[in-house]
């Protein structure tokens, strides 16, 4: 496929490119450091970069002048390192004039949206999920010529700072949606969600001492409700939260299964507990920048 | 007070006249058409009856002050404006239960309980009026209204007693409910959740000896009694038949239900119990900023702005009469290092565990608990300035609140290290679900980021790895020690589809 699909090299805009032709871009694209130095999370990056060259979206990134926004630092506890940091960028947001953030990181997401406000630093700031079912919704992208997904199982895990933090739980099933796939349900979704662990720091520190990790916990959770193992299910912990609907049927699933996330933290915790349970042959986790850019056969 | 010199005697003979005017006059319009405070002379029953309705509410406003006075040692947070958004949360929240309603099964049991405790309050009117001006039935006289009043009380009564029982096995089985276990629900919260059962179900059953001894008195003088009966008149047949031993058990059920209504309002501030009150207040008080957002600590922001630009001038605050300096510590190491909504908080908490059960560190085994912070935060407050409260909770001992641990710092004895651990603090991935489960909006998340601020800021002791967090951000601008050169190497080789 990929030799008869004419490809085209991209050559990823800066801000700075912009502002020596004395031009702005659309919209800023926050990569963040999971983003730009993650293994895993680049890719979910250059599947964004090629939906965005994909619509035409006239868009810049920051490139080098990129630096932490301090989410982590603030969520241990360390507000003048956070503050720190969030000077640095709003002086660089200054200077660029920039008006409208996307960003795939909902701990970025968070940070920019809500508290660099207090800092004097206003943006219009969306995740990549919003951004995505929008271009969805404006048949920018319509996910065909590329992977077929229809059919195929998949489970949303919601992350804290996109979900509860900011009560965005639509978009990114809208997004799946669009991918015409088996959407279920974790009985902890939405407002309920299970954390993945690595929230508030946690990604940069072991656990404390307990039974379990809560990757393991959530990872538990997902695989059982994308095999309905209802057995499975009714063990695992907090099941008296409720109100959950009927457990889904088993069925064959030849081309595996899928943990759909929109975080880069998420991402690592989802993985490494499908790693931890021996499912890799059979469940994937996918960012949902990279499943619209395999459905619309971006891949080159 | 002679052998029935107590008016309501009278009463009960009154209405025989009035059956040959029948026809002339709505019965009960007439019966009650004559004021009653003339009619009925005040006797020493309603003298004894004042003083302990005083005594009660006098109590309770004394133990309320002191409660508001701990809670003020909180630091200042402007917590004005947005009226209408806050009225209307507290409409959502605390009247209407929203959030109760995540779980249906305990959201119907304490609706019936809620509901009961709002209508009887109707009755509780009518009760201090009889019992200061030597009436009876004083509402009777509002006809159709008193007949639903009273049958809607009387089922919601026997419906909050069934409620009771439901809470009691909850709590009480061999295997509880999961969040009524867990290492801060010791012996003073067990009993005490407890106690407010046994209190609620007394309540109730002194309310049906009070009906069904009125109703069955009235029924052998053969006299006409205001309201609508639905199960007091399935129980007449219980009690005997003598008029005066009616009188008497009338009088206790009437007696037991307001006195123990007025101990059971002085309970509530040494108990879990005072949630009934505090909720409102909390609830209005709320955060309304999305859940996300932490607070801004203003004097680093100052400091940080004075680093970046040497011609920044810090803004002087608002000098007030008596107003300390600006906080000079970061965080909180103790209660009053916290603000004043989070004290509230702890007084607003019923100790239910939803918080608890919902926290991915408390379900995979790790000590945090968000409920025990809440309940530490309360208990250090009483420790530390006015313990109110009839029944102080240190009476039972340190080991029936909570159990010490090894780790904790006798010395410095203070919300932190005193009671809350960092272990427990480090444990929280500050993701909201308890802030979320809390049916009336209480924030443990505010507090455990206060307190890692303390311990970062004030004292440096961040777990280890996470100070080389700190360092990697500060030198290279990622969490992560990546040389910074690198950042952009992810668009190196990046080729798209052409379509």
């Amino acid at each position: 496929m990929a030799e008869q699909t004419a490809k085209r090299q991209i050559n990823v805009p800066l801000m700075s490119d912009f502002a020596a032709r004395g031009e702005e871009p659309e919209v800023l694209f926050w990569v963040g450091c999971a983003g730009a130095f993650d293994d895993r999370y680049k890719r979910v990056t250059r599947a964004f970069v090629r939906i965005l060259e994909h619509v035409g979206v006239k868009y810049a990134v920051l490139g080098m002048e990129e630096t932490c926004t301090g989410d982590p630092a603030k969520r241990a506890g360390n507000e003048f390192l956070f503050q720190m940091q969030a000077m640095q960028n709003i002086t660089t947001f200054e200077g660029y004039n920039v008006k409208k953030i996307v960003t795939a990181c909902p701990h970025c997401f968070n940070t920019i949206k809500n508290e660099y406000p207090a800092l004097g630093g206003n943006y219009e700031v969306i995740h990549h999920s919003t951004f995505l079912q929008q271009l969805i919704d404006e048949g920018r992208v319509k996910l065909e010529g590329g992977e077929a997904y229809k059919g195929r199982r998949i489970t949303f895990h919601d992350s804290c700072y996109l979900g509860r933090a900011n009560n965005i739980y639509e978009a990114p099933r809208a997004v799946l949606e669009a991918l015409d796939a088996d959407l279920v349900e974790m009985k902890r979704s939405k407002a309920n969600g299970l954390c993945c662990g690595a929230g508030g720091a946690q990604m940069w520190k072991e656990p404390e001492p307990g039974k379990k990790d809560v990757n393991i916990e959530r990872t538990e959770e997902a695989l059982a409700t994308l095999d309905g193992n209802a057995e499975a299910l009714a063990r695992i912990q907090g099941k008296e939260s409720g109100n959950e609907g009927a457990t889904p049927t088993p069925k064959p699933n030849d081309q595996g299964s899928i943990i759909a996330v929109g975080c880069p933290f998420c991402m690592t915790m989802m993985a490494d507990g499908v790693k931890n349970k021996e499912r890799e042959n059979n469940v994937q986790v996918f960012d949902l920048a990279e499943l619209v850019a395999s459905a619309e056969g971006l891949n080159a | 007070m002679g052998e029935f010199a107590y008016s309501r005697t009278t009463d009960i003979v009154q209405p025989k006249n009035l059956s040959s005017e029948k026809g002339k006059f709505v019965r009960h319009n007439e019966y009650f058409s004559v004021p009653p405070i003339p009619l009925y002379p005040v006797t020493i029953q309603n003298i004894i009856f004042l003083l302990v309705v005083l005594a009660g509410f006098g109590l309770f406003a004394w133990q309320v002050r002191k409660i508001r006075a701990n809670i003020s040692h909180g630091r200042d947070r402007d917590m004005s404006g947005d009226v209408g958004e806050r009225l209307k949360k507290t409409l959502l929240v605390a009247f209407g239960q929203q959030k109760m309603f995540k779980r249906i099964t305990p959201a119907l049991l304490h609706l019936i309980v809620y509901v009961g405790f709002l209508v009887i309050n109707i009755e509780v009117i009518e009760i201090v009026i009889d019992g200061l001006f030597n009436t009876h039935r004083i509402l009777g006289f509002t006809g159709g209204f008193y007949n639903v009043l009273v049958a809607t009380n009387e089922v919601l009564s026997a419906l909050v007693i069934v409620a009771v029982i439901a809470f009691w096995w909850r709590r009480n089985r061999s295997e509880p409910v999961r969040r009524f276990r867990g290492t801060e629900m010791r012996a003073w919260p067990k009993l005490d959740a407890n106690l407010i059962l046994y209190i609620e179900a007394a309540l109730m059953l002194a309310l049906f000896l009070m009906n069904t001894a009125d109703l069955k008195l009235h029924q052998v003088e053969n006299a006409y009694l205001p309201g609508v009966y639905p199960i007091s008149g399935f129980l007449t047949g219980l009690l005997p038949d003598n008029a005066a031993t009616l009188l008497v058990l009338e009088r206790i059920g009437w007696w037991v239900h307001i006195v123990g209504i007025l101990l059971f309002l002085n309970y509530l501030p040494s108990s879990k119990h005072f949630h009934i009150i505090m909720a409102f207040p909390n609830v209005y008080f709320s955060r309304l900023m999305p859940q996300g957002q932490f607070s801004n600590v203003d004097s680093i922001t100052h400091e940080v702005k004075a680093m970046m630009d040497p011609t920044y001038q810090v803004p002087t605050p608002p000098a007030s009469e008596g107003a300390e300096a600006a906080p000079t510590t970061f965080g909180a190491k103790d209660v009053n290092d916290l603000a004043w909504t989070n004290l509230l908080h702890a007084y607003s908490c019923t100790e239910c565990g939803r918080c608890t059960s919902v926290c991915p560190a408390n379900l995979t085994g790790k000590l945090l608990s968000p409920r025990k912070i809440i309940m530490d935060t309360r208990d250090r407050m009483e420790e530390k300035y006015n313990s109110p409260l009839i029944f102080n909770p240190a009476l039972y001992g340190p080991a029936a609140k909570h159990e010490p641990q090894e780790q904790l710092d006798k010395e410095n004895h203070t919300l932190l290290r005193g009671y809350v651990t960092p272990e427990e603090l480090w444990a929280c991935t500050t993701c909201n679900a308890c802030v979320e489960a809390c049916p009336v909006n209480i924030n443990p998340l505010e507090s455990i980021i206060e307190m890692r601020r303390f311990l970062v800021l004030e004292e440096s002791a961040a777990p280890n790895s996470l100070n080389v967090m700190f360092s990697n951000i500060e030198n290279n601008g990622a969490p992560w020690a990546f040389s910074p050169s690198d950042r952009f190497n992810w668009a190196d080789e990046l080729y798209v589809a052409e379509k």
